[in-house]
């Protein structure tokens, strides 16, 4: 922790570090508490993953395909928290007042942000689990044995990325208020579709997977498929590249999530329209 | 400025700030000048309080001063520090309860949420958690410390949101119609809790907006009456009632023929506030300073030649509001004036 200041108010480290767990924790235990939650955002992403490893099954296609099916499935419940969790989040806080909370507290915006985005990650992870479990209980997919270390970090620098066009998207969606809305539906389906989360990522053609890298979640989708499956998953770079793109777009996305945010914060002060006005 | 004249600044200074929000796109060239030149001075300990009718600026002076919104001219520094350059540094001393607002996350517990705000001012959990819950029994909530935000009432909320105002322990407290919506006891209550917080300790400073004459009266050391962006009189409430004192405070309850287009009667040489039409009774009242030269009898008579009926006749001390209809030239409530 860094050391309190002169003044006896906490420094900077510590005093962000709170605020982030206090952003945070509003998801941890709001998982808990808001059990409509779990059909939204766990059942309803399983049927569609049943429904792609159940079609592979009756086609006949290799088995390794459903272990697939099943990895694109915890996948999109993230893709879904990054757009309705993060993206559309701010949109939400200005319209409860909370905004006009944050742009007054002396904690650092960045750090709100990655509250929610930790919070969302860790709401997600548990509905993950519940995938995992019909796919591999209820479904019977099954996998060979594998590195986790890998997957782990590939996961990390995917998750890193995803969020942190999760955040970019947060202060664009508020700069364009009720379109949001329309903008977060269009890119619910496509992205699935692009980022290859039911098939791999080489069937779109370069030009597609290209598309699709932009996108972290098709990138990182592919990689950790390459983790889990080894040729089998007939990636489309290989690993340690498709990770160093990852990392890049991850650093990317964070210092652009900063910036619009700055950006935002100052138009809201020069304008006087982001903040509710209720008085 | 160095840190230690820092300590001695002003909690709240304010230098020719003026604000001007550009004209809607659909109506061109209607540019409003919120603030017109505002100079403040808010010494540290003092609850100060803004009085203005509708759109008067009060909101738009506090959001400059908390690092919401830009001035388009002019200073403006609390606790020494510039309110646009060093943003983050007043951030840290400062906080915002808004009336009407209704932040918080529905999942939440009162007594987490109270934490979590208290988080973004980074205390440390063994302050935050006593200090959360010594703020619900101030506001009476400490039976709703388990419950979820939102099951609260209106109310409720309210209080919740007036106790976040103190979880981070602020050094100058921000209050913009704090006690709208909440029942007359409540209000008290939470009034008395302001001035007791001021008070123990040293430095704390209040500065708020309010509609509420008594709220004024009974909270603050000193008053500015702003109006159309400016600030139109400024000095302790018994100071200012003075300035109204001489002659006599009268509210007559008359019956006026209304809706024939000749507007309400006026008076010669006195300004006065009309209420609104009393329903039942069909009656409005009149309010108005009686210059000492001025027989009250005159006042009568003119009114009788406009064809209104005198039904009733009060006279009184001068009261806040009497100095806001002389200063501002209407009353705060639902009034019209004449001249
Ligand atoms: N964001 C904004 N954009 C355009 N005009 C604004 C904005 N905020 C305030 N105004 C205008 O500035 C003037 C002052 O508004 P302000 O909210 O400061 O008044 P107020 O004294 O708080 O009034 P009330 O008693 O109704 O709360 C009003 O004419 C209002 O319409
Ligand atoms: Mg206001």
């Amino acid at each position: 922790m860094s050391p309190a200041r002169a003044d006896g108010r906490p420094g900077d480290l510590a005093l962000n570090l709170r605020a982030t767990w206090g952003r945070m924790y509003v998801r941890v235990v709001g998982s808990a508490r808001e059990p409509t939650w779990i059909m939204s955002d766990a059942v309803f992403p399983a049927l569609s993953m049943a429904s792609f490893v159940l079609l592979y099954r009756a086609l006949g296609a290799p088995r390794s395909f459903e272990s697939l099916a099943v990895l694109g499935g915890i996948m999109a419940t993230y893709w879904i928290n990054v757009l309705w969790g993060m993206g559309a989040q701010l949109y939400w806080e200005k319209q409860s007042g909370q905004l006009q909370l944050y742009f007054i507290a002396p904690c650092s915006r960045m750090s709100i942000l990655t509250g929610m985005a930790l919070g969302g990650i860790f709401m997600t992870t548990t509905r993950a689990i519940f995938s995992i479990a019909v796919g591999f209980g209820l479904l019977g997919v099954r996998v060979a044995p594998f590195a986790l270390a890998p997957l782990l970090l590939v996961f990390v620098v995917t998750m890193t990325a995803l969020y942190g066009l999760g955040m970019t998207l947060a202060s664009l969606f508020l700069l364009y208020g009720r379109e949001a809305w329309h903008v977060c539906n269009a890119l619910q389906e496509p992205v699935f579709f692009l980022s290859g989360l039911y098939f791999p990522l080489r069937a779109l053609g370069a030009l597609g997977a290209v598309a699709a890298g932009i996108v972290p979640l098709g990138l990182g989708v592919d990689a950790m498929r390459q983790v889990i499956l080894g040729p089998a998953a007939r990636g489309w770079l290989p690993v340690r590249v498709e990770v160093a793109i990852l990392a890049v777009l991850a650093v990317v996305f964070l210092i652009l999530a900063r910036a619009s945010l700055r950006y935002l914060e100052a138009l809201s002060k020069r304008e006087g329209r982001l903040t509710q006005r209720w008085q | 400025m160095p840190d230690h004249d820092r300590d001695h600044a002003p909690a709240v200074e304010t230098r020719a700030l003026r604000r001007t929000f550009a004209a809607p796109r659909n109506r061109p060239g209607a540019a409003v000048e919120a603030l017109a030149g505002v100079d403040v001075r808010i010494e540290r300990g003092e609850i100060f309080g803004l009085l203005g009718p509708n759109g008067a600026g009060k909101t738009t002076f506090i959001k400059i001063l908390t690092t919401l919104l830009f001035p388009t001219s002019g200073e403006g520094r609390v606790a020494g520090h510039d309110v646009v350059r060093a943003a983050g540094e007043v951030r840290r001393r400062i906080s915002l309860i808004s009336g009407g607002e209704s932040s918080g996350y529905g999942s939440l517990m009162v007594r987490e949420c109270l934490w979590m705000y208290s988080q973004f001012y980074g205390i440390p959990a063994a302050i935050a958690w006593p200090r959360v819950d010594e703020l619900l029994a101030v506001v009476g909530m400490t039976e709703q410390a388990h419950t979820r935000i939102n099951r609260l009432s209106t109310g409720q909320r309210q209080r919740m949101n007036f106790a976040r105002g103190f979880v981070s322990d602020p050094e100058v407290l921000f209050m913009d119609e704090p006690t709208l919506g909440m029942d007359v006891n409540a209000a008290r209550a939470l009034r008395g809790y302001v001035a007791r917080w001021v008070r123990a300790k040293a430095g704390r400073t209040v500065l708020l907006t309010t509609h509420y004459m008594a709220e004024a009266d009974e909270l603050c050391d000193r008053l500015a009456i702003i109006d159309r962006g400016r600030v139109l009189a400024c000095d302790s409430p018994a100071a200012l009632r003075r300035q109204v004192q001489g002659g006599q405070h009268v509210e007559l309850e008359v019956s006026v023929r209304e809706g024939d287009g000749t507007g309400l009667p006026s008076l010669d040489g006195i300004t006065a506030a009309w209420g609104a039409p009393h329903p039942e009774r069909g009656t409005r009242t009149l309010k108005f300073r009686l210059p000492p030269e001025c027989p009250l009898v005159d006042v009568l008579r003119q009114l009788e030649a406009q064809g209104v009926r005198v039904q009733g006749v009060a006279t009184r001390e001068a009261s806040l509001e009497d100095v806001f209809i002389a200063v501002v030239g209407r009353g705060l409530e639902d009034t019209e004036v004449v001249k």
